[in-house]
């Protein structure tokens, strides 16, 4: 038993998709991580993340359902480190082109976009993107540093799942890029205690397994600086 | 696009085997120790198939997929006796990250849409086994290809993304296990006939048989089983002292199947990277 305490991290349970590996995970890098979809739970955890896989809208409806909109922004609200991944990233955005228009938690402004069907070049666009392709830096600075990428090298792979992509209305909300077959997308985004990403870092290997790794440290700083 | 090199696991109750044609089983070791290896080594995903899908003996597979997705951080895909959505369920709670679908979709083509609707088409592979005709036709086959359909590939292909399937993995019936390359044809028409990404799966022997399938064959990703899995158990003397059931003297005897040239997945990814095919290779 080790005596270090653990911070424990609430998994978003909104009955979209397979929580094991990001449960998995956690645990990993020593986090006492719980799926759930109760609020206080959600709440009185010391941090959290919204994960998920499928449609957009369906997302958004069992949100919905299950009244999990208010503890989300009001988790965020906290200053608690708050990590998105995958769908749990477009989520964040203000609306989604996905089946008409669907409103998204607005957390961070800006609109989640489909992948066209050719590429600019008029090739056929295979859509899911599906596998490994490369995070970088499109700012050429130093904002990785202040971020869980801060022991990433830009150019490093990452596995990726997805039709749509987001589009930050602030630039300064981008943490990384991305190109799919001449599309450069924002795959990443940092505002104030959220951080969210398209790619899957629990999928990603060893390589991934660090980001988890600093945001376990990140919430153990912040714990720090609260709680004395 | 970084064209994926995966790694496909036959499974045979607690043993990783390899047959030819789907058939002739060989016993080659526990596929947990491949499957870490695999992914140390660069392999860009996994794929578990139970090739008896077993449903009297689930017991071993969910073991299996268990301790390997507590080791390996990279996604797991797992097929084979899936028949409902209950199991579906069930080997993601286990840890795969994906499932694959042959006999229950074609016997029961809705279940591709009702799993895609539950998981995500992300979490949703149609596997076509197919086998060319006389006439030149490529027909499905189900059960490890043991059971014929009548179904043409083409049309299921289309009929399997309509559905909502969100990526294929094509085998050649006729090329698996044989080492004499992928079936280019089938792979092309196919991966020119839908917006999803397509494995390829079934054939491989030498290295130029990657660069033949995915610029020729259009492929977006291959499997491959026999290349990697004789230069490991090659190296690695003890897996061949593991099993108490099955065919072992293949693997006892160290040989290897003729046209099949031993690779590590490293060894493919560069032969790949030096042919200007973009793939994740990390040197």
């Amino acid at each position: 038993m080790s005596s270090e305490k653990k911070y424990q991290v609430a998994i978003i349970d909104y009955e979209m998709g397979n929580m094991f590996s990001v449960n998995h995970a956690c645990k990993y890098v020593g986090l006492n991580s719980i799926i759930t979809e109760n609020r206080d739970v959600i709440l009185n955890s010391d941090a959290a993340i919204l994960p998920g896989v499928g449609a957009f809208g369906n997302c958004m409806e069992n949100l919905n359902k299950l009244d999990l909109i208010s503890p989300i922004k009001d988790f965020v609200a906290s200053g608690k480190p708050f990590l998105g991944i995958c769908l749990g990233l477009q989520l964040l955005f203000t609306e989604s082109e996905e089946f008409g228009v669907s409103k998204g938690l607005n957390l961070v402004e800006g609109n989640v976009v489909k992948f066209p069907t050719e590429t600019s070049g008029g090739k056929l666009l295979k859509v899911p993107q599906i596998g490994w392709n490369h995070i970088y830096n499109a700012k050429n600075d130093n904002h990785w540093s202040n971020s869980i990428l801060k022991d990433t090298s830009t150019k490093e792979f990452m596995y990726f799942v997805h039709s749509y992509y987001v589009k930050p209305s602030d630039e300064r909300d981008i943490l990384t890029m991305t190109n799919y077959e001449g599309i450069e997308y924002c795959s990443g985004v940092k505002k104030n205690n959220i951080t969210a990403f398209q790619f899957h870092p629990e999928k990603s290997g060893t390589e991934g397994i660090k980001i988890y790794q600093n945001w376990s440290s990140e919430i153990k700083n912040y714990k720090k600086k609260n709680n004395g | 696009m970084n064209h994926r090199v995966i790694a496909r696991l036959d499974i045979k109750g607690p043993n990783l085997v390899k047959g030819i044609h789907l058939e002739g089983l060989r016993v080659m070791g526990k596929p947990e120790d491949f499957a870490s290896y695999y992914y140390e080594n660069g392999a860009d995903e996994l794929l578990y198939m139970d090739v008896v899908a077993s449903l009297y003996d689930r017991n071993s597979l969910k073991d299996i997929i268990t301790r390997t997705a507590n080791e390996v951080f990279i996604p797991l895909t797992v097929g084979g006796g899936l028949r409902t959505i209950e199991d579906i369920t069930e080997v993601l709670r286990y840890g795969a990250d994906k499932v694959s679908l042959n006999t229950a979709a074609i016997k029961n083509p809705e279940i591709i849409k009702q799993a895609a609707e539950a998981f995500g088409s992300s979490t949703i592979v149609v596997a076509i086994e197919a086998i060319k005709q006389n006439d030149g036709k490529y027909l499905c086959y189900t059960d490890n290809a043991r059971e014929y359909t009548g179904v043409d590939a083409f049309e299921w292909a289309q009929r399997a993304e309509e559905l909502g399937a969100g990526e294929l993995i094509i085998t050649s019936v006729d090329k698996e296990g044989t080492g004499e390359g992928f079936d280019i044809e089938l792979t092309k028409k196919i991966s020119q006939s839908v917006k999803i990404p397509v494995i390829a799966h079934g054939g491989p022997g030498k290295l130029e048989h990657f660069k033949e399938v995915l610029t020729d064959g259009c492929a977006d990703a291959v499997s491959v089983a026999s290349m990697l899995h004789y230069s490991y158990a090659a190296k690695n003397k003890s897996v061949n002292e593991f099993s108490a059931e099955g065919n072992v003297t293949f693997i006892n005897s160290g040989k290897t199947f003729g046209k099949i040239d031993k690779a590590e997945i490293q060894d493919i990814k560069k032969y790949l990277s030096d042919n200007n095919i973009d793939c994740r290779y990390i040197k």
